[in-house]
């Protein structure tokens, strides 16, 4: 275990080099939040009942999403990518450790890392917002408390899903195809780009049951009060099914690539 | 003790001719050639060896190294290091070697060279003491005590082969396998790893496994050779052995250019 926790600490001190991008990323972020809400604000003044939650929830949710955008959001780590597709695997391999639980830490660093720098700022810039635009706390301690669960589940969620890319790299050389199509699929289906209840009847119930929805959506909308009591349990049993199931997926692929694998470039 | 058995490893290439006609042929029909990188390769190393193991380019060296070291899987064939199967064994085989690929980078990138020192030591559980021990002597004979502390990104090929020679003996390993360490190097630098890796098979009895293209190398340091070429092992024997065939040659590039013409595998 002390090797993976190392590896996290490694990244972790990596990441926080990069000062510029954080300031950078932070920008954008306040950007997209405010302007996200102006447009829901536009839609929730024209009819306040066919808004699916409440004004309140959803900019909780957009500034959330905002804050916590790379422990979420869809990106994977080149390094990654390209140690299988340059053959500087090579040295990965040569390791006493297991390849799945050693890429799975280090992409949980490079996230938090990352993220560490950038929340608190837009968290305070959104806290300071008028009602009901701004960011509020959770509506109670349970939705505190469960949120956190949702939270952390959601988080290993998209690394599972993640994994599940990089191993596909191994069969494909260029994993370029597969990695767009992967992100607008989580994109569209696991509420970043609008949140699920905005979508239209009879698709958002599919959606909801799918390992998509695991991931941001579960935590977010538990926070703001949307989802709450039974209904938020059984939100989080159904992350926590995603992610057995899309680690048990990546670590019985993975020993079938390690054994067919070819190092690239001699 | 390393013993190796009839190992025979292929790989599948994708060939086509050039042009574009041709590229959009290859859409619906791909054209594959297989490559026998070893056949039927058989030979054993004692412990606390030296061997140089040459041969010309593609010849199936690196291929033989990859197996030895548990990443690659052969097609046929029996191996057994220390009792142990590399690709089937490999977390408990990789902790007993060590590793260094001239042509790639086993040290993270943009962090100071003793951060990777310590991620090795966590990844390899070395105990403490015997950390500290072999890092003072690693960095005084190989005089890395200047460079240990600037990030790997900005140091020069020498140093930074003598940084990726510490760190794959950082768990003092029992055999240290070494594909192309001088490539690139100047006079002074390659003179210092020779030394060093003399010294090593010399006081700790380290089982030594050299692929090298630069015959210098192989003087100074292996008794042995073993020649392989096509994917075949044409001669097992000592440098003397194979000088005494070619009487006339001068130098020993054109000694090892006229063997390599004479088994034709130029």
């Amino acid at each position: 275990m002390k090797k993976y926790i190392s590896f996290f600490r490694m990244k972790l001190i990596a990441g926080l080099q990069y000062r510029v991008a954080a300031y950078a990323g932070m920008a954008t972020q306040f950007m997209w939040g405010g302007m996200e809400i102006l447009i829901y604000r536009c839609f929730y003044l024209e009819n306040q009942n066919s808004f699916p939650m409440q004004m309140q929830a959803l900019a909780s949710y957009i500034w959330l999403q905002q804050g916590l955008f790379l422990l979420f959001s869809w990106f994977l780590e080149t390094e990654i990518i390209n140690s299988i597709s340059d053959g500087n695997i090579a040295y990965e391999l040569c390791r006493p450790c297991d390849i799945y639980g050693m890429w799975f830490s280090r992409t949980m660093a490079v996230r938090v890392s990352r993220v560490l720098l950038r929340c608190i700022p837009v968290f305070v810039f959104a806290v300071c917002l008028p009602a009901p635009y701004g960011l509020r706390l959770p509506p109670s301690f349970t939705a505190a408390g469960l949120f956190v669960i949702s939270g952390i589940l959601g988080f290993l969620n998209v690394i599972a899903f993640g994994m599940i890319i990089y191993i596909s790299t191994f069969f494909t050389i260029s994993a370029q195809g597969i990695r767009i199509f992967a992100m607008s699929v989580v994109e569209l289906l696991g509420g970043s780009v609008i949140p699920i209840p905005f979508l239209p009847d009879g698709l958002r119930q599919v959606v909801e049951l799918l390992p998509f929805a695991s991931m941001q959506n579960a935590p977010f909308r538990i926070y703001g009060g949307d989802i709450a009591g039974i209904e938020a349990i059984q939100v989080i049993l159904l992350q926590l099914f995603w992610l057995v199931v899309m680690v048990l997926i990546g670590k019985a692929w993975i020993n079938k690539a390690l054994k067919r694998v070819v190092v690239q470039g001699g | 003790m390393i013993q190796v058995e009839h190992v025979s490893k292929s790989f599948r290439i994708a060939k086509r001719n050039p042009g574009m006609k041709e590229a959009v042929k290859s859409l619906w029909h791909r054209e594959y050639e297989v490559v026998e990188a070893l056949k039927d390769i058989s030979f054993s190393i004692k412990d606390g060896e030296m061997v140089g193991y040459i041969g010309p380019n593609g010849a199936g060296k690196s291929s033989s190294i990859k197996i030895l070291s548990g990443i690659l899987t052969p097609e046929s064939g029996t191996v057994s290091i220390n009792g142990r199967i590399p690709w089937k064994q490999r977390k408990e085989h990789v902790k007993e070697i060590g590793v260094v690929f001239g042509q790639r980078s086993q040290l993270w990138w943009d962090v100071p060279v003793m951060d990777s020192f310590y991620l090795l030591k966590d990844i390899y559980s070395v105990p403490k003491q015997q950390f500290q021990e072999s890092l003072t002597e690693l960095i005084e004979l190989l005089n890395l005590k200047e460079i240990a502390r600037t990030p790997a990104r900005q140091l020069s090929l020498g140093q930074r082969m003598r940084c990726e020679i510490a760190a794959s003996l950082l768990h003092s390993p029992k055999i240290l396998f070494l594909d192309e360490p001088t490539i690139g190097l100047d006079a002074v630098s390659k003179l210092a790893v020779r030394e060093f890796i003399l010294k090593l098979n010399q006081t700790k009895k380290t089982t030594v496994i050299l692929t090298t293209h630069d015959m210098q190398d192989i003087e100074a340091l292996a008794k042995r050779i073993i020649l392989i070429g096509k994917g075949k092992i044409l001669s097992d024997g000592t440098l003397l052995e194979l000088k005494q065939q070619f009487p006339n040659e001068e130098s020993l590039d054109e000694m090892i250019a006229s063997l390599y013409k004479s088994y034709q595998i130029s």
